[in-house]
Order: structure tokens, then C-alpha cells, then sequence
């Protein structure tokens, strides 16, 4: 299979401006005969449902929440990026991009990092004039912090809680859509399959959580914004219901997945307590600004960190990469923890943390200062685990918490499936094999607000509206294949709960297909996921029906996707001969022990193709080439 | 560790709830609420019953989704904190904890311990937003905004939505929620040119949906998982008055 990227011609610069000059459009009296369905409704879908309906399209959004507003985008804390350039240190467009690429160790198309970096600026207006109340400085402009892998201050915020009040923002524009009348709004629904129709995606199957009603829905152009895969880990910084399930249907009904292997493990989050955890709370890259990571210099160290002097600290960040210090990208810092841990220097109970100290902050700032940048991360921090951040160092441990890896898609944000456009994380576009912390909101909003709705135009001019009817033979088969398997997965009756092969899969992933990966460990891993999808099918227990509110019957469907998922990150891991970004392969590294690519075998995005139930998948690849930037080795030294 | 459980079970909607008694033993201190419930959960999967069924998403207390009083007090016992945020170090060995769902005749019980919400949404559809499409602002340093005024804005901002203040109000009224969304709007300067229509459409769908009014008890401040203040409502009522006398 032949991918074509569809990027446009020219300098790298000018390719977006080019794109939007020569796009077809869809005239403002058509637009109204489009029926787009969007899935999801965190800050990629609740920014594409609301500027489509703005354009005029008929828009039918969805999400399994009991509200829009309840996206896990909601959750993120730190900032988002934009090349505003505001504090004058010498940041631009070219400068992000440059970032974003090297940040993801040279595995991400060029033009899509481009785009992304020019229409940053266009996020922070529209944003702060819906009333995103962003921090400011005493004159009245905004505030910058800075974040891992960048040397300027381009990230704006809005104390912890950045995620949250721009979702919010997203979510008020589409709410007054849907006050309009312009959009159907749809809660508590969950996607279950896509339906395709002479090769094109036209529609959707979902299921109503409170009535368990199954209905098809019909439109011209289906977008997913379903978020990220990292729950099937089990333990990770995402919301319990975030789940791959619409994405990994499509993907069963022939679109691409790309580079799952590619999981982003960020280093500071609260370290595991008991067997019973149920998830882990990201501690905000942002206390990087302040905070300095430390283990004793000693193995087996019992004093409690105040009592260790300063001489006896190994700030190992620092040590190893001085330019960027506590601000080293996420997978290299987390990489580092691991290796001071299994070294034996680790801090806590369990030996698996390192800790996080704002003592010379507080010193060099005071505690007032301290308090108000971090106040509610600090006190996340006291409720989880009793103790005060003011007074003795957090102690912190690399969790799951993105994936760069998702559907494939061109420039257009189409994936290969004609119609199905996938935003957001969903899609695997634009971090490479690593993405840059503050970087996940920008490309949220930048698909949401100002890419799909270019591009949408373009498919939808060469469509004739098929009108909302959900019906005909696709549909059906789409609709009964659905109801077998609900059926199927209430019939098991076996003897375990869902969460069982939850866990087992989660840390099955995670000691074969996390932080570091060999080709045995690999192995190990796929025989273990075999047996466990088997075992899943013969001794699950969902109990009740499927006729109303049945949570364990949601989460059967979503671990029954991670089950197959999992198998499919594995392979991809094993297949990928090179260490790069997160993806480490221990049998490729330098003697400094870092990663070493393989640019000549593997500069490449891997996108499987499902070939049927039972079936190994096949690998398809899209060559990176690199015409601006020079394919260096990434160094943060 | 070991607690005792009153819980409410409601089939649905149209039928009646009552109380049900589980133990749950083996507890420990840094186990969190909603843990417990995970694993009363697994076990009455195992025993063939229907687990609980309750709202919970994010578990870090900002996607507002977990919902229920503990002990009647609603998210349980700790200030500025969600249900998810409470940990069994909050609780006594041997405790009973009467745990139940949103108790207000615009949040009627879907099932078990899991409300319907919606009427927050249509109150925010009805108004709370600033009418600006996607590529018509300006640069965001074009309007200087006050260190103060962004903060205080942040602080009605950072409501998640959760419905405990109409939990914890005798008269079930949505006023401190639909304060913090006019006032977070109201104090910037890119939510004046709608400010008088806002407050009034908010305070109309407010009222539709069947929630009632302050009596100055300041009960939902006290609960407010985010700590938001009731001088919030003052500033709704003060918008609120001006512009009814603005239309006379």
C-alpha cells in the first residue's frame, strides 16, 4: 500500500498558506447540507464541532461522558506552547518547529510540525478572547513559564489548571452552537463501530450508556478526537474511561495505526502506593521550572531527604544534561530516573521514586511566590499522600501519560479511510517519537480550530451530501456486528472481573513495552497478551444487561480493544530495530546510554493494516525525509 | 483496615432506591475512596451481583464527575477536595459511611449513586460564553488585563461542574454555579459587550430547570471542591439587578 502524505508543494514555510489559497471550499450555502459527525469532545473535538458548526455544517457531536465539559483534555495542568515571542528571548515559528522535531527525535513529518508551529499564535487569541483567564504580569500581558526541551519561555498558562480552562473555552463555543440549534449534542454515548460504505467513512454505531440503546448514525464525513490509548497500561495519568475503542473499530474497519509503540512515559508523577491503585497523578512539568531532581549519592540511603546534605545529593538531571538541566524532555529525564533506581539509589518505601526538592526555589523565591505557581499541584500532592511539598521533597516516579502513536493520517488530518479524519492525539501526526511537554494542547486546538476545517472542505466539495438516513446494507452490518458483540462479551459468564486482565495487561506492557524494551522481553510480552485475550473470552464476568447502565459492560468492550491493542504495540516495538525518543531498545544505545537511531533503516512512520480476526497484521511504512532541518543526533547535553 | 457501608441502589430512574449494607475489609489508610468501591465493586462481580454503579473519571479531582455525599456531607469530609480526592486516612477503622447521590429535584437519579447532570449544560448553552467565532480575535497582548482581575477571574473560572453546591443547598439552587461562570465572564473585559443579556438568560434557564433560590445559608461555599466564594452570587445578583433596571 502506497501512502501519500498529500503535502503541498513549495518551501516548508509557505506549504500551509499555499494549502489554505488553493483548497476547494464548499460554498456557504452547501455547507448546510453536511452532515459531519465528531467523536469526542475534549479540546480537539469540542474546537472542531464548534468552528464547523460556526462555518454552517451540520454537526452531531458525541461523547461517553455526561458532559461535554468532562474530557480528560480537562485534566491537563501545565500550559500550552505558542511562538508568540512575547518575552523578547529570541522565540519564533522556526524555533518551535525546530523543537518539536528534534524534541521528537526526527521521527515526525516536517510540514505537519510546521503547521502546527505557525497556527500556535492563532490558538492563544482565540483563546484568551473567549475569556481563557491565562496568567499575567502586573502590567496586564500575559505570563510565560518554560517547559522541557525548549530554551525560551513560550509556554502560557494558567495556574495548574491550563487544560481545564481552555477545554472550557472549547466547550462554552460549542455550547453556544449548540444553544443555536447548530449542533446535536449527544452525552452518554459511546462509539462502537464505524461504518463504511463503498469505501468511504459515512456513520457511526454508538450506544446510549444509561438505556443501552444501539443506534446508527449517518454523515458525510466522520472525525474521531478520541484522545489516546495510554490506558491500556491500567495505571497512568489518564481518566479511567479514556479507552481506544473508537479509534482501534476503525481501525478494524481498515484504518492505519501508526507507531503504537510509541508511548510517552513523563517522569514526574506520584509513585505507586498498593496493588489496589487505581491510577497516577501527574505532578505538572512545570514544577521543573523550581523543582530539582535528586537521589542520594549512596545506595541504600535510610536518612529522610531534609537530613541528607547537600554534598551527599546526586542532582542527576543537572549532572548528566547541564544545558537543559531539570528541563530535559520527557522521555529523557524519565529514562534517567529509571536508571538511578536501578542503581539503587531510589527514594520511598518501594525504592521506586526520586525526589523532586523546591527547597532552593523557596529559599531564592520564598514559599509565598512558590505557592502561588504551584498551590494547587502541592496541594493535589498533600491529599494524595499526606505529606507537605513545602517542607520535605516530593517524591516522584516516570507514569504513563500520552501516545504519539494513533491512526494514520495525511496532511489533510484524513486518515487512508476516505472520509474518516482523525484529530488530536488520536492521530499519530505530529510529536515523533516524543512529544515536548505544553505541546498536546496546541495540537488539540490547533486540528480543532484551525486545520480540519480547511481541510474538511476539500473532501467535502468532491461529495454529494448523502443525507442523514441511516440505512442500507453497510449500515446494518455494521449494526448486527455490534449487537454480536455485546451479546458475545454479557455471554462469557466466566469467573473474573473486567479489572483482572486489566491489570494483567497493563503490567505485562508495562515491564515489556515501557520505559526500556528488548527483543526477548518483546516476545515474552506477545505470548503473555495471547493467552490473556484467549483467557479474557473464556472467563470474563459482565454481570447485568445490556438494556441500561452497566459499567462493567463498557469496560469489557474497552479492555476486549487494549487486549488486541497491546499485541499490536508489542510487534511494533519488536519491529522497530532502533532506539529513538521514547522508544527504547536496549539493544541500540550508546555507550553513554542513550539511543541510538537507525536513520537509514528506520526513519520511517509504521502504519499496520488489520487483515482480518485471527490474521497477523501487516506493516506498511511512510518514509520520513527531512529537507530543512539536517537528521541530527539529539543532544541535550 | 475496615469500614462499614450504607449505600443507595436504585434500579433507575422510575424505580425506588433504599440503603444496602456491604462490608469492606482489608482496607488501607492510602487507599482512596473510590478505591474501596473498586474493590466492592470486584467483589460482588465475583459473587454474580451487580457491582455500584457511580460516576468517576479523571480521579484528580478536576473533570467534576464523581458525585455522591458521604455521611450527607457532599464529596465527604475533606475541604477544597472531590470525592475521588478523599483517602480512608479521612476515615476511623470500623466507621459506618452512609454514602448516596445527589439529592435535587433538577439531578434525578439515573441509577445507584450516578445523577443527571444535564441541566448545568443547558444552563451554560442558554449564555455562558462570549459570542466569538473561531479567527475573529485579536492578538491576545491587545487587551491589557490586570494581574488581579485575571486572578479573581481564574478563581470563578476553575468551577468543575460537579453540582456540589446544589447538593449541599436546602433549597437545591444553582446559583453559586451559575455565579461562577457570570462572574468569570463578567470580570473580564472580552465578556462585557454581552454581560447584561448573560446574567439574565443564565438566571431564566436556571430557574426552568427547576433549582431554587439562595437564602444566604452559604452551604455550597462550603462544599465547593474548588473553594469558590459566595461573593460570586453578590456579583451575579448586583449584574443581575442592574440589568432588569437598565431595561425599565
Amino acid at each position: 500500500m502506497k501512502l501519500d502524505a498529500r503535502i503541498p508543494a513549495g518551501p516548508l514555510a509557505e506549504k500551509w498558506t499555499r494549502f489554505k489559497a488553493n483548497v476547494r471550499l464548499v460554498s456557504p450555502a452547501n455547507k448546510r447540507k453536511y452532515e459531519v459527525i465528531v467523536v469526542g469532545t475534549g479540546l480537539a473535538g469540542a474546537s472542531a464541532a464548534a468552528s464547523l458548526a460556526e462555518l454552517g455544517y451540520q454537526v452531531k457531536s458525541f461523547c461517553f461522558q455526561d458532559s461535554p465539559r468532562r474530557a480528560h483534555s480537562i485534566a491537563a495542568q501545565g500550559g500550552i506552547n505558542a511562538a508568540k515571542n512575547y518575552q523578547n528571548d529570541g522565540d519564533s515559528v522556526r524555533r518551535l518547529f525546530q523543537d518539536t522535531i528534534k524534541g521528537g527525535d526526527f521521527r515526525s513529518r516536517e510540514a505537519n510540525v510546521h503547521r502546527l508551529a505557525e497556527v500556535s499564535v492563532n490558538i492563544i487569541d482565540q483563546c484568551v478572547a473567549q475569556g481563557v483567564p491565562f496568567a499575567r504580569e502586573y502590567g496586564g500581558m500575559l505570563a510565560n513559564r518554560s517547559f522541557g526541551g525548549a530554551q525560551v519561555s513560550r509556554t502560557f498558562y494558567a495556574r495548574g489548571a491550563t487544560g481545564q480552562q481552555l477545554l472550557l473555552g472549547a466547550y462554552q463555543a460549542l455550547s453556544r452552537q449548540i444553544g443555536l440549534g447548530k449542533v446535536t449534542m449527544m452525552p452518554r454515548h459511546e462509539m462502537l463501530d464505524l461504518v463504511v460504505e463503498e469505501g468511504q467513512a459515512k456513520g457511526i454505531v454508538t450506544r446510549h450508556l444509561v438505556t443501552g440503546e444501539l443506534k446508527t448514525h449517518a454523515a458525510d464525513a466522520v472525525l474521531l478526537c478520541t484522545g489516546g490509548y495510554g490506558n491500556a497500561y491500567y495505571l497512568s495519568t489518564y481518566a479511567r474511561g479514556s479507552n481506544v475503542t473508537a479509534t482501534w473499530r476503525a481501525h478494524r474497519r481498515g484504518a492505519l495505526f501508526s507507531n503504537p509503540c510509541f508511548t510517552q512515559i513523563h517522569p514526574t508523577c506520584i509513585p505507586v502506593t498498593g496493588e489496589y491503585q487505581s491510577k497516577l497523578t501527574l505532578m505538572s512539568e512545570s514544577l521543573r521550572n523550581d523543582g530539582r531532581c535528586w537521589v542520594p549519592k549512596a545506595k541504600g540511603e535510610q536518612r529522610a531527604a531534609v537530613a541528607i546534605p547537600e554534598g551527599e545529593r546526586d542532582y542527576f538531571l543537572e549532572r548528566l544534561y547541564p544545558s537543559y538541566g531539570n528541563l530535559a524532555p520527557r522521555d529523557i529525564a524519565s529514562r534517567a530516573a529509571k536508571r538511578v533506581c536501578d542503581e539503587g539509589r531510589g527514594v520511598g518505601p518501594t525504592g521506586l521514586g526520586v525526589y523532586l526538592d523546591f527547597s532552593e526555589a523557596i529559599g531564592r523565591l520564598g514559599e509565598s511566590t512558590v505557592r502561588e505557581r504551584y498551590a494547587n499541584l502541592f496541594a493535589m500532592y498533600h491529599e494524595i499522600t499526606g505529606e507537605s511539598a513545602y517542607e520535605s521533597p516530593m517524591r516522584i516516579f516516570p507514569a504513563v501519560h500520552y501516545t504519539m502513536g494513533g491512526l494514520w493520517v495525511d496532511y489533510h488530518l484524513m486518515s487512508n479511510v476516505p472520509g474518516l479524519f482523525v484529530l488530536g492525539e488520536a492521530n499519530f501526526s505530529d510529536h515523533g517519537a516524543n512529544r515536548l511537554g505544553a505541546s498536546a494542547l496546541m495540537q488539540g486546538l490547533a486540528d480543532g480550530y484551525f486545520v480540519l476545517p480547511y481541510t474538511i472542505g476539500d473532501y467535502l466539495s468532491q461529495q454529494k451530501p448523502r443525507g442523514e438516513k441511516a440505512d442500507g446494507p453497510a449500515f446494518q452490518e455494521a449494526m448486527g456486528a455490534t449487537q454480536a458483540r455485546t451479546k458475545k462479551l454479557l455471554g462469557v459468564n466466566g469467573r473474573k472481573p473486567v479489572s483482572e486482565f486489566h491489570r494483567k495487561l497493563g503490567k505485562t506492557l508495562w515491564d515489556t513495552c515501557g520505559m526500556s524494551r528488548t527483543k526477548k522481553g518483546l516476545e515474552e510480552g506477545l505470548a503473555i497478551l495471547g493467552g490473556l485475550r484467549e483467557e479474557f473470552w473464556k472467563d470474563v464476568k459482565v454481570p447485568g444487561s445490556g438494556a441500561d447502565l452497566n459499567q462493567s459492560l463498557e469496560k469489557a468492550g474497552r479492555v476486549a480493544d487494549f487486549l488486541e491493542l497491546g499485541e499490536l504495540m508489542c510487534r511494533d516495538a519488536l519491529e522497530r530495530e532502533e532506539s529513538c525518543g521514547c522508544h527504547f531498545r536496549e539493544e541500540h544505545q550508546t555507550s553513554d546510554g542513550e539511543c541510538a537511531r537507525k536513520d537509514a533503516e528506520h526513519s520511517y512512520v509504521s502504519a499496520w493494516e488489520f487483515k482480518g480476526e485471527g490474521k497477523p497484521e501487516v506493516r506498511h511504512t511512510e518514509p520520513l525525509s527531512f529537507e530543512e532541518l539536517a537528521l541530527a543526533t539529539r543532544s541535550y547535553k | 483496615m475496615k469500614l462499614h457501608l450504607r449505600i443507595w441502589r436504585q434500579a433507575s430512574r422510575q424505580s425506588e432506591g433504599s440503603f444496602v449494607t456491604y462490608e469492606a475489609d482489608g482496607l488501607t489508610p492510602n487507599m482512596s475512596f473510590l478505591e474501596m468501591l473498586d474493590v466492592v465493586n470486584d467483589r460482588l462481580t465475583k459473587e454474580g451481583q451487580e457491582p455500584i454503579a457511580f460516576e468517576h473519571d479523571c480521579r484528580e479531582g478536576i473533570c467534576g464527575s464523581c458525585a455522591m455525599a458521604i455521611n450527607g456531607e457532599p464529596h465527604g469530609p475533606n475541604a477544597g477536595a472531590t470525592t475521588c480526592q478523599v483517602y480512608l486516612r479521612s476515615f476511623r477503622d470500623g466507621q459506618t459511611l452512609t454514602v448516596e447521590p445527589w439529592r435535587a429535584k433538577a439531578f434525578p437519579v439515573i441509577k445507584d449513586l450516578v445523577a443527571d447532570r444535564s441541566a448545568f449544560d443547558r444552563i451554560i448553552q442558554s449564555g455562558g460564553f462570549v459570542s466569538v467565532g473561531t479567527g475573529q480575535a485579536p492578538d491576545a497582548n491587545a487587551i491589557p488585563i490586570g494581574k488581579g482581575i485575571a486572578e479573581k477571574a481564574f478563581d470563578a473560572a476553575h468551577c468543575i461542574g460537579c453540582g456540589a453546591c446544589v447538593a449541599a443547598c436546602r433549597n437545591s439552587s444553582a446559583m453559586l454555579f451559575v455565579a461562577a461562570k457570570v462572574s468569570h465572564l463578567g470580570l473580564l473585559p472580552q465578556g462585557q459587550t454581552e454581560r447584561k443579556q448573560r446574567v439574565q438568560k443564565m438566571v431564566v434557564a436556571m430557574d426552568a430547570e427547576g433549582f431554587g433560590n439562595c437564602s444566604n445559608q452559604y452551604a455550597c461555599e462550603a462544599v465547593c471542591p474548588k473553594e469558590i466564594s459566595v461573593e460570586m452570587i453578590a456579583r451575579m445578583n448586583r449584574d443581575y439587578a442592574g440589568a432588569v433596571v437598565d431595561q425599565i
